[in-house]
């Protein structure tokens, strides 16, 4: 895949990041506004974030007045999700991927950009995360500035609708490839039922939706590869050939 | 205590993409270990679905809109319809089941 190609598919597949990002943040804007942040503060912290949970949470505590460590903690546990997902992408990259394109790729480190690129058959072209991000980080500072700039400039219908389009985006990445191997689809099952029981049960409940993604993704993916071992790079082929 | 607002946005940002840059700059062999290989090719789907369920049918207006675009975004991936297609749709199921119950 050369630059070109490799940029245009990932500015394809970030459209939809885009959508559901412009939703997510003017939330995030309208909470920035309440939260008596200008529009400048509320769009760098977007810009420079990028992500949804790490920035509400940043924004209590900044109202709260918390210390700076409280934050820099806070941050650790909330996005510690992202080190496992890059971990999981230092693999898609070829080996010779010189650092600079390294230094880029980990800004656009989102549980949405992650989940298009791990998903690529091939490896990881640094281009097709600069596409991606292209697309999508635009979407998620505009979404901030319309939202602390005007509450209501879209009406709440169109918001409502938006907020279903990155789950509509994952639900698109992990069911094709778990139909036709009994083990995936296990595991999504598995995974989406043990979400559940940790979202309403009493005690589990109170785990944050951070801590519960780490927890569960590594007791899941860790019996799954003890029980399931992926044995050599045949065996994802095999399973990448299959989707198509 | 007086706090710089700067200081904050710069505390998040810092933290986030050290957690972000790290395991790509300090991983950059291929991993050898048939495990951890295995592990990290299962990462992705166990993370992808624990994020969106149930948290999904919390998103929109009323469960059941999305509830409404929670099946069909299944069906519809499922016939390997396309990322935009699968978003897009799912996103008009919402708005007319939305329009229709009127809430």
């Amino acid at each position: 895949m050369n630059r070109r190609t490799a940029f245009a598919t990932g500015v394809k597949d970030g459209i939809p990041i885009c959508l559901g990002y412009l939703a997510v943040s003017f939330t995030f804007g309208i909470m920035a506004k309440n939260a008596n942040l200008s529009v400048w503060e509320a769009v760098l912290i977007s810009a420079t974030n990028v992500t949804s949970a790490g920035q509400f949470a940043g924004l209590s505590l900044i109202t709260a007045g918390a210390s700076y460590l409280e934050m820099a903690f806070t941050q650790l546990i909330i996005n510690l999700r992202y080190c496992l997902m890059s971990c999981a992408l230092s693999q898609k990259l070829s080996q010779s991927t010189p650092f600079f394109h390294r230094f880029f790729i980990a800004y656009g480190v989102t549980d949405e950009i992650f989940g298009i690129s791990v998903s690529l058959k091939d490896k990881l072209h640094p281009f097709y995360s600069y596409g991606a991000i292209s697309v999508a980080v635009p979407g998620w500072v505009m979404g901030t500035f319309l939202g602390i700039v005007s509450g209501n400039i879209l009406p709440e219908r169109v918001i409502s609708a938006l907020s279903v389009a990155l789950y509509g985006m994952f639900i698109a990445i992990i069911i094709p490839p778990a139909r036709g191997n009994k083990v995936l689809a296990g595991i999504v099952a598995i995974s989406m039922a043990a979400s559940l029981i940790f979202a309403i049960a009493p005690v589990l409940c109170q785990i944050s939706s951070g801590f519960r993604i780490i927890i569960l993704t590594i007791v899941i993916a860790g019996i799954a590869a003890a029980l399931f071992p992926v044995t050599d790079d045949s065996n994802i082929k095999e399973a990448a050939e299959n989707e198509s | 205590m007086n706090h710089n607002i700067y200081i904050y946005i710069l505390v998040m940002a810092g933290i986030t993409y050290l957690i972000r840059l790290l395991p790509l700059t300090l991983i950059r062999r291929e991993i050898k270990s048939t495990f951890i290989k295995s592990f990290l090719y299962y990462v992705p789907y166990v993370t992808l679905s624990v994020m969106t369920f149930p948290a999904i049918l919390s998103a929109t207006a009323n469960v059941w809109s999305a509830a409404a675009g929670f099946v069909v975004a299944l069906i519809l991936a499922y016939n390997r319809k396309s990322l935009i297609q699968v978003s897009l749709i799912s996103c008009a199921v919402v708005f007319v089941v939305e329009l229709f119950t009127g809430i």
